[in-house]
C-alpha cells in the first residue's frame, strides 16, 4: 500500500505532576530511552525502535493530562496541503516555529471540536539512537522494563464526536475501520491513516481535551506477561489486564502514570486497509468490545480520564 | 521503620462508620482502603488511577492530622486543600482520621489548563 501524507503519531505532550517520577516510569519502567532536557524543562524521550529524535515529552505542570498529539507528514508539501484545507473547514491554524522543540522543524496546530489540540510536522532529525540500517541486529541494546518499542497511538476523550469524526475524515483523510454505536449516537471511533487497526481513537464524553490513554507497541503476548511483572515489582497502579480488546484485537495492560495518566501497553491488532467493511459494535456488546475476555466494562473505563 | 524505630499506624473510618481500617503513617489512605476486607463504607471511596491525577478517590478529612502529596490542582485547589479536601491516594495519616467522599463527578469542574 502506499502511504502519503500523514504517516503516523508523531509527538505526544503530556503533563506530569512530578517529572523526576515520571522519569523513572517512563524511561525505567516502560522501558523509553531518555533524549534530553531543555531549559524550560521539558523532557523527550524515544522508543527504543523508532528512528526520529522523540515522541514523547513530559512537562511539569499543575494537572495531568495531554497538551497536544502530533502528527508526522511525509513532506512540508503535505503539511502546508493539509493546512489549506483544516482552513478551508473553518479551523483557526496556528504555527509552531521549527525548533520549539529541539531537532524538531516547524509545526502546525489547530483544536478539535473535541477540545483536543492536535499538530502536523514533517521534519525531526534521526535520532543519535535510532535503529541500525547497515546488516542491522534487531537492537544495539537488549530492551529494558517492559521493553516499548515505539509511541503508538492514542485515545481521547471529548464531546462532538460526529465532527471528530467527519474532521479526521474528510480532512485530514484518515479512515475509520471500526467504531461502537449506542441507540443514542455513536460512542466511539478508530481511525488510522496506515494499516494500523488505529493510530487515534476517539470516547464520547460530557468534558472536552481529556486523555484516556497513551499507548505503547509490545512485541507479543510474552511480552505483555513480562510487563504486568514489572508492574507488581515495581507497585504501579493497575487498570485492566492483562486481556484482550474486541475492538481492534489488541491485547493488552491498561495501567497508570504517576500523575494518574492512563498508559497501555499492547501488541498485535488487526491489519487495516481502506476497502475494508467497518466493524461495528452495539450497545449490548460493547463489554466485549473493549475487554474480550472479561466481556463487561469496569467503571474506571468511561469515568477515569486525566 | 529500617532504622528500628516503629512505624506509627492509626484507624481510618468513612462516613462515620463504627469501625476503619488501619493505615500506617506512611500508606496511602486510598491502599489501606482498598486492601482492607471489603465492605460497603470503605467502598464509598472511589477507585480511579491511585496516583492523584483523576479526581475519582476525592475525600474530605473531618477530623484527624494528615499529610499530602502532590494532587493534580483541577481536583483539589489550594483554597479546597485549606478546608481539608484530598485525594485519598495522596493522603498519609499522621493521626487516627474520620474522613468522607467528595467526589465532585466529571461536570464538577473546569478543568484549568496552566500556560
Amino acid at each position: 500500500m502506499s502511504q502519503e501524507g500523514l504517516l503516523r503519531p508523531g509527538i505526544a505532550q503530556i503533563r506530569v505532576l512530578d517529572m523526576e517520577e515520571s522519569i523513572t516510569h517512563y524511561v525505567d519502567r516502560i522501558g523509553l530511552n531518555f533524549v534530553s532536557k531543555e531549559a524550560d524543562g521539558r523532557v523527550y524521550l524515544k522508543g527504543y525502535d523508532e528512528f526520529h529524535r522523540h515522541s514523547i515529552v513530559l512537562r511539569e505542570a499543575d494537572t495531568a493530562g495531554i497538551d497536544f498529539f502530533a502528527f508526522k507528514a511525509d513532506s512540508q508539501d503535505s503539511v502546508d496541503q493539509y493546512r489549506k484545507r483544516i482552513e478551508e473547514y473553518g479551523l483557526d491554524v496556528d504555527d509552531v516555529p521549527a525548533g520549539e522543540q529541539p531537532g524538531t522543524g516547524g509545526r502546525i496546530g489547530f483544536t478539535v471540536a473535541s477540545g483536543h489540540r492536535i499538530e502536523l510536522y514533517a521534519d525531526m532529525d534521526l535520532s543519535d539512537d535510532a535503529p541500525e540500517t547497515h546488516s542491522p541486529f534487531i537492537w544495539r541494546e537488549e530492551p529494558h522494563g517492559m521493553r516499548a518499542q515505539r509511541m503508538d497511538h492514542c485515545l481521547l476523550y471529548g464531546p462532538n464526536i460526529d465532527k471528530v469524526e467527519e474532521f479526521f475524515t474528510t480532512v485530514l483523510d484518515f479512515h475509520l475501520p471500526e467504531r461502537v454505536d449506542l441507540p443514542d449516537g455513536t460512542l466511539a471511533i478508530w481511525m488510522t491513516v496506515s494499516n494500523k487497526a488505529h493510530d487515534i481513537a476517539f470516547v464520547k464524553h460530557d468534558e472536552p481535551g481529556k486523555l484516556h490513554h497513551l499507548a505503547f507497541f509490545l512485541e507479543d503476548w510474552n511480552e505483555i506477561g513480562h510487563a504486568a511483572d514489572v508492574m507488581t515489582r515495581y507497585d504501579i497502579s493497575r487498570d485492566v489486564g492483562p486481556t484482550r480488546h474486541g475492538i481492534t484485537r489488541g491485547q493488552t495492560i491498561y495501567f497508570f502514570d504517576p500523575s494518574g495518566n492512563r498508559n497501555e501497553v499492547f501488541c498485535g491488532g488487526y491489519t487495516a486497509y481502506k476497502d475494508h467493511p467497518v466493524r461495528v459494535w452495539d450497545h449490548n456488546t460493547v463489554g466485549r468490545g473493549i475487554f474480550y475476555y472479561e466481556r463487561q466494562l469496569n467503571e474506571a473505563f468511561l469515568s477515569v480520564v486525566t | 521503620m529500617a532504622d528500628g524505630t516503629e512505624r506509627r499506624r492509626f484507624s481510618v473510618r468513612v462516613n462515620g462508620a463504627p469501625s476503619g481500617v488501619h493505615c500506617d503513617e506512611t500508606q496511602k489512605v486510598l491502599t489501606a482502603l482498598e486492601h482492607a476486607f471489603p465492605d460497603p463504607d470503605l467502598r464509598a471511596v472511589r477507585v480511579g488511577c491511585r496516583q492523584g491525577g483523576c479526581g475519582a478517590c476525592r475525600v474530605k478529612v473531618i477530623k484527624g492530622e494528615y499529610t499530602t502529596a502532590k494532587m493534580s490542582r483541577a481536583h483539589v485547589t489550594e483554597e479546597e486543600e485549606a478546608e481539608g479536601f484530598a485525594l485519598a491516594c495522596r493522603l498519609y495519616p499522621q493521626s487516627d482520621l474520620e474522613i468522607e467522599p467528595a467526589f465532585l463527578g466529571p461536570r464538577g469542574r473546569q478543568q484549568k489548563q496552566d500556560n
